[in-house]
Formats: C-alpha cells, structure tokens, sequence
C-alpha cells in the first residue's frame, strides 16, 4: 500500500492545487491527467483510505470568517510537561500542540471565533499553569505555496 | 465576510473532507437541503472571499517521507522584513512564513520560516539556504524542531449560539 506509481504522485501533486468548483470536478481534473474520472476518484479514495491523504476538500481561512488565531509558546519545567500539555490541551480553542526541542519546549496555536478570545483562554492557561504563556500572533504572512512533492 | 447561517452548515459540512464521488457538490446538497447550484454558488463565493482558500488534497508529511520538520526563527532588520519576507515564503521546501512580534529579551526573533524534509540533515541544509538569502540583515536564528505532537485537530467552528 505504500507504493506509488507514477499516476498517483502525478494526482497527489495536482490535487495539492484548487479543484474547480463545477458539476463534475473531478472528470476536469482526470482530463487534465489524461486519466478516467472514475481511476481518479478510485485512487484519491484509496490513497485517503491508506492515509496518504489526510484530508481532501475545502481549506478554511478563520481568519475571513471574523475568527482569530495565534501561535503560543510556554517553557514547561520537564517534570511538568504531561500535566501541563494535558491543562493546556482541555482547552478547546487549542487547535494543534508541538513538543519541540528548545527552552520554548511547548508550542500551540489558539483558533477562537473573536480575536478577544485568544487573551482569553490565554490568560486562562497563566492562571491555570502559573507559567507565562508568550503569544505570537501573526503580523503578515509571506506565504506562496508550499506543494509537497510527491 | 461573515458567512450566513446556510453558508456555516455548508462549511460544517466540509470540514471533514468532500465526498469522493462523480458530483460531490450535489451530493452535499442532497445532504443539506439544497441545490448542487446553490451549493457551487456559495462555495464559489466563500472562495472569491478568502474564506476558502482552496479546495485541495492535504497530503500526509510524514507518510510522504517528509519526516522532519524544523520552525526555523531569524532576527531580521525590520526595514529589510517587507522585501525578504515574500522571498523566504517563495522557498518551495518553507511551508508557511509569517512575520510575528518579537518577545524580547527572550525571543529576538521576527521571522518563522516552517521547513520540511526526510531528514534533519536535509532541513539543515535548507536553512543555510534560507540564511543565504537573507544575508547580513539577519542578526540571528534558531531552528525549532517538533519532537512530539501533543494535539492535532482540524478548525472547529462552534454552532451558533454555542
């Protein structure tokens, strides 16, 4: 199941680009290949079945919906850590949480629906960890499009 | 924008993924109520916004291969940020790149660069390159890479009046 052949790396780097949104999208997007809609469709379904694929539909921007989102970091004493990823993890605006090698050891991104939210649940989790948790909301984002090739 | 009610069951609809089928947007249409045409609109619409950015494949990193992945951080010049931003973020290997605040005197840094490659060799590599290009308007860098993942969910929307 690991095995891919030419025609699955050649779809899972053209499905990394927008589908268009039409009646029979994925018929488009198989002409494009020259490949059969249905061979498309079969091999996207397996490789999500085999989690190659994460995810396939919509990409969501919070942020033009109103929402807010800020990446958080907090320096966790090591005798601490599972309890405090556990505090700060019960939140549910904790979208994502990464151990990483620093003395910043504990990294999470806060997605509320307002941007009051975010010093909300911030200060929540001072109050709660009694360690600072340092906030790093995104100024501007230089971003053009990152593909993983397949 | 703020998306009307229709719109927030449509994307509550998706979040988990579109149906892998000939006519997706029909068959979430049949799933909400709707027309195919009236679900194609309003995705079209929430795309002309920005609210969806694109309808897409995410691949899995780690099952590609791409085992590694480091948050590099650079002190840059604040005069020199707008004009070397939009060229690290260009960088096919950097992910996603942002400006964000500085913390001082802890965190120096205001350049997040997310760089992805099989080995940490390789992500290695890729940061030289990312200092090349920065040249002397960079004071200083780190590289941040993930041990663990602790959590890992996609963008929940609460319904409203939650």
């Amino acid at each position: 199941m690991n095995a891919l052949d030419d025609t699955d790396r050649r779809i899972l780097n053209r499905m990394q680009d927008d589908l268009p949104i039409c009646a029979r999208p994925f018929a488009a997007v198989a002409a494009e290949l020259g490949i059969e809609e249905v061979e498309l469709i079969a091999r996207l379904a397996r490789m999500k079945a085999d989690g190659l694929i994460t995810r396939f539909g919509p990409f969501y921007d919070a942020e033009a919906m109103g929402g807010a989102f800020c990446l958080c970091a907090m320096a966790v004493p090591e005798d601490r850590f599972e309890a405090v990823a556990a505090q700060v993890n019960a939140h549910p605006e904790v979208a994502h949480n990464y151990a990483r090698d620093h003395a910043l050891n504990m990294w999470f991104v806060l997605a509320t629906e307002d941007p009051a939210g975010i010093a909300s649940v911030a200060d929540c989790i001072e109050a709660e960890t009694g360690l600072r948790v340092l906030r790093f909301p995104k100024l501007r984002e230089f971003f053009i499009g990152f593909r993983v090739a397949a | 924008m703020s998306p009307d009610a229709t719109d927030r069951r449509l994307i509550e609809a998706t979040q988990a993924g579109l149906p892998l089928v000939a006519r997706p947007f029909a068959a979430l249409a049949g799933e909400l109520g709707l027309s195919e045409a009236e679900v194609m609109d309003r995705l079209a619409r929430l795309k002309a916004a920005g609210v969806i950015r694109r309808i897409a494949a995410a691949p899995n990193h780690y099952r590609l291969g791409m085992i590694a992945n480091g948050m590099t951080v650079w002190d840059v010049e604040d005069a020199a940020l707008p004009a070397l931003g939009p060229q690290v973020g260009a960088l096919e290997f950097v992910s996603h790149c942002y400006e964000r605040p500085r913390a001082l005197p802890d965190w120096p840094y205001n350049l997040f660069a997310m760089v992805h490659g099989a080995t940490r060799a390789e992500v290695a590599v890729k940061r030289e390159m990312i200092a090349a290009l920065l040249g002397p308007a960079c004071r200083g860098s780190d590289i941040l890479y993930s041990t663990r993942i602790l959590k890992k969910t996609g963008l929940r929307l609460r319904r409203q009046g939650e």
